[in-house]
């Protein structure tokens, strides 16, 4: 058995639109990206140009100064644009499929004898190894630096996230080897957690070589950092890595089947998608490849023309606004689907009733309703203002840490401070819910993020 | 809605970037922010957000407010009817102390808001909306007789001197209301304490009626006399600032505050525990039963500005500790300083002011002091291992 950790505090968002539990959607993706945005601090280098044939697992992109991590591409065909930003940043490389399905071939090892160092050379020449987020920081890690641990979340508690032990159900015995072969990377062991309310009939209570752990409570339950800050808590000098299932998965075929196979089936969720399910596709998709899942009509009983749709890549409180030709990020497990908050609503602040909002504060009556859905949009809700609340942030962060002395120490760039304060043991997606319930309209996300860029800049 | 709405954007250029009166900037936008919620959406972070914002948590609090206001005035009415021996009916009294409470109002909002936009302006910032919570608090914190021009100019040095200097709404030090008041006590003491300043009329010579004193329960207790009933002062039917006498009224408001989860219950659960524990205390070491020690512990917490202080004072999160656990010790050391400077200083008759504006003063430092305390926690953990 396990040890059982219980949460108090947190907050899961009443959003409208989960994913039933249907696969609707085998897509064969058309046009796939690679975005470099994905990955934290990656200093990338192109290694292709346009018009270049690549497979899928041909890198695409190194990084300048860590030139053993490598992206590849998620498909085979031909590479047709690549998109620069500002300053020439180099923002999605684009790659139109051939639809021919060729992968780069990779010999591996016999996952049952591989010793530590093939299984890292593996993973290195596979272009796998950009699936791990290292702690702290959430960057890629170094694989010279033994990590203390390895930390797999086996639940994802943010908003409509998808159901992994139903997106996952068929993928058990890769998950099984992908595990195998990782607790040989770390003394410490592989860690998984599961919820406790569905512990007994997760697929996943049976793996081998992990130690399981069972959290109670609501998201940030599932964030693997808020996990590992009660496993085992990142003090300064120590590296953990974590990595999401669907990549252990990746890692367990890359050893039986030799390829760069990342087929993973994601929710599309939210309140303006319509047969809210389950597809089948691959990291980089474009989202013209779902539009029929988009409600453009919207609410149909409303005279007013429906608001216009905001494409996410990934989860309502951390993931991407890509648009609706944007591109599916490579840790994305989901699609969010909502209204662009775009309207005016007259003394909206101070009407006692507004049945359509949602509140954690009891100022709104959306206390009475604990069990309504809300169809929430991207209005601000407010203006931003001076930070005047205090104690807010610490009833949704389970977490030993201060999150607005944290912040301020951010903003003052106190880099001791920060480190005292617990900079290590976070990244944004644990504060998240510090955005969604500051009624200053504070941007916690983007501040702990400036601090973690902060720290790796003055720590390298 | 929409002519409105139509109106707002017909103008609203005249007032943007490079418009005629684009130095009017934050006073349109406060005014287009408190017609309609903003069509802003999010641009980074979280893309859903709570509908809380601060202007609906100012709302709350001014809510909770409005008891202990239409009391005061009922009250102002009352006590210059027992004063003078005039006889009025409910609605005569409601309407004498609407009369004279209403125009203290109007004046801490007129002024204060005024060099809130004024300031807003100078920065380019966004108003904010703090001084809609200290614009009420004030007039109920001062006597009723206080000239306007004086409650006036007790605002414009709390706003100034107060808040806008340290940089505005969020990083004042102390709460703005009770700078005006302590203002207003040091520099008019005449106007702020003695037995006439407490009931409307007195300090013009109206006629007194033969044995009505003006005194409030706490220059009595000082002068060792006898107190009026506990139920008197819990109900509020005694002479004192404008809000602050009806315990009662004062703990609806409370009672909104703590259900809204707007104002901090460790705080003013500690602050009354503190006061009572104080007091207890006192009782137990008082020399004789004349005492000022000897004064029963509960009538303290019903006395003066103390029920006032704690519920709408203390829990001011911009200047009240920011850390849970320094919530406790904050709370409770303002009950204890109050009751303490009630009893042992004969030059100030009430604590309550005092103790808040000093242990706002050591917020921060309580906050330190926790903060270190998990800091070390967390460094003790990486000796360990």
């Amino acid at each position: 058995m396990s040890d059982h950790i219980r949460l108090r505090k947190g907050l899961n968002i009443p959003l409208k639109g989960d994913a039933k539990n249907q696969i609707t959607k085998t897509v064969s993706v058309d046009i796939a990206a690679v975005k470099p945005t994905d990955y934290k601090a990656l200093n990338a280098k192109l290694l292709v140009k346009e018009g270049d044939e690549v497979k899928a697992g041909t890198p695409v992109l190194v990084d300048k100064k860590r030139a053993f991590i490598k992206i590849c591409s998620p498909i085979s065909g031909k590479v047709s644009r690549i998109v620069r930003g500002e300053k020439r940043k180099l923002l999605e490389i684009v790659i139109e499929s051939d639809h021919k399905n060729e992968y780069e071939s990779f010999t591996t090892p016999n996952p049952k004898s591989a010793t530590k160092g093939e299984i890292i050379n593996a993973l290195l020449d596979s272009g796998l190894w950009a699936t791990f987020k290292q702690r702290p920081y959430g960057t890629i890690p170094d694989p010279e630096i033994e990590p203390k641990a390895i930390f797999i979340s086996g639940f994802d508690s943010s908003p409509l996230a998808p159901d992994l032990d139903f997106a996952l159900k068929t993928e058990i015995e890769n998950i099984q080897t992908g595990i195998d072969l990782l607790s040989k990377l770390s003394t410490g062991g592989v860690h998984l957690a599961l919820h406790a309310s569905n512990y007994a009939s997760s697929p996943f209570h049976r793996m081998e070589k992990v130690v399981i752990h069972t959290f109670d409570g609501v998201h940030p339950a599932g964030n693997v950092g808020v996990q590992i800050h009660h496993i085992s808590p990142i003090n300064k000098g120590e590296v953990a890595w974590t990595i999401d299932l669907y990549n252990v998965a990746a890692i367990g075929r890359l050893f039986k089947k030799g390829i760069y196979d990342l087929r993973k089936i994601i929710a599309i969720t939210g309140p303006r998608a319509k047969h809210t399910s389950y597809i089948e596709t691959l990291p980089g998709m474009c989202l013209t490849e779902i539009k029929e899942y988009a409600d453009i009509k919207g609410d149909e009983k409303s005279k007013e023309a429906p608001l216009p749709i905001r494409y996410i890549s990934g989860n309502a409180l951390t993931g991407e606004n890509v648009g609706k030709d944007g591109y599916l990020g490579f840790f994305h497990n989901q699609i969010t689907l909502l209204s662009e908050g775009s309207y005016y609503e007259m003394l909206g602040w101070v009407k006692p009733f507004r049945a359509k909002k949602f509140s954690i504060s009891h100022s709104y009556f959306s206390w009475l309703f604990p069990k309504k859905r809300y169809s929430l949009d991207t209005n601000l809700n407010g203006g931003e203002r001076a930070l005047v609340v205090t104690g807010l942030y610490e009833k949704v962060v389970p977490m030993d840490i201060y999150p607005m002395y944290l912040m301020k120490a951010i903003m003052a760039e106190d880099i001791d401070k920060m480190e005292q304060l617990g900079i290590y043991e976070v990244i944004e997606e644990d504060l998240a819910l510090c955005d969604f319930v500051c009624p200053s309209k504070t941007e916690v996300q983007e501040i702990i993020s400036r601090g973690i860029e902060l720290m790796i800049k003055e720590m390298s | 809605m929409k002519a409105i709405r139509k109106l707002v954007d017909n103008i609203k250029p005249t007032f943007s970037k490079g418009g005629k009166l684009s130095f009017l900037h934050s006073t349109f936008d406060a005014f287009e922010t408190f017609l309609f919620v903003p069509n802003t959406v999010t641009k980074k972070g979280s893309h859903i957000r709570d509908s809380i914002e601060l202007k609906r948590t100012m709302t709350m609090v001014i809510i909770a407010l409005l008891p202990a206001l239409l009391f005061g005035m009922w009250n102002v009415g009352y006590q210059h009817s027992l004063a003078t021996g005039a006889n009025m009916d409910f609605w005569q009294i409601v309407l004498y102390g609407f009369i004279k409470v209403f125009p203290m109002v109007v004046v801490s909002y007129v002024v204060g808001l005024g060099i809130e936009f004024v300031s807003a302006q100078i920065r380019g910032h966004e108003v904010n909306e703090g001084y809609l919570v200290t614009g009420m608090l004030v007039p109920l914190i001062m006597p009723v007789d206080l000239p306007l021009w004086m409650l006036a100019l007790s605002v414009v040095f709390a706003v100034i001197v107060g808040k806008e200097v340290f940089g505005g709404t969020g990083m004042n030090i102390w709460n703005p209301a009770l700078i005006a008041r302590a203002f207003a006590f040091f520099a008019y003491p005449s106007h702020m304490s003695g037995d006439k300043v407490w009931v409307a009329g007195l300090t013009k010579g109206e006629g007194i009626v033969d044995g009505f004193s003006g005194a409030t329960p706490l220059a009595n207790a000082q002068a060792g006399l006898d107190l009026p009933s506990f139920q008197d002062m819990f109900l509020g039917i005694i002479p004192g600032s404008v809000g602050e006498t009806s315990t009662l009224a004062i703990l609806l408001g409370a009672a909104l505050l703590l259900f809204t989860g707007i104002a901090s219950w460790r705080i003013m659960l500690s602050v009354f525990a503190g006061g009572l524990l104080t007091g207890l205390f006192l009782n137990l070491v008082a020399p004789s039963p004349e005492s000022y020690l000897a004064v029963p512990a509960w009538n303290h917490l019903v006395m003066g500005g103390f029920a006032f202080g704690a519920v709408f004072m203390a829990t001011d999160p911009v200047t009240g500790s920011q850390t849970e656990k320094g919530k406790w010790f904050y709370g409770f050391l303002i009950g204890f300083f109050a009751v303490i400077i009630r009893v042992f200083n004969p030059g100030y008759p009430e604590g309550m002011m005092l103790a808040i504006l000093l242990l706002n003063t050591f917020a921060p430092l309580i906050d330190h002091i926790v903060v270190q305390a998990s800091i070390k926690k967390r460094l003790r953990r990486a000796v360990i291992k």
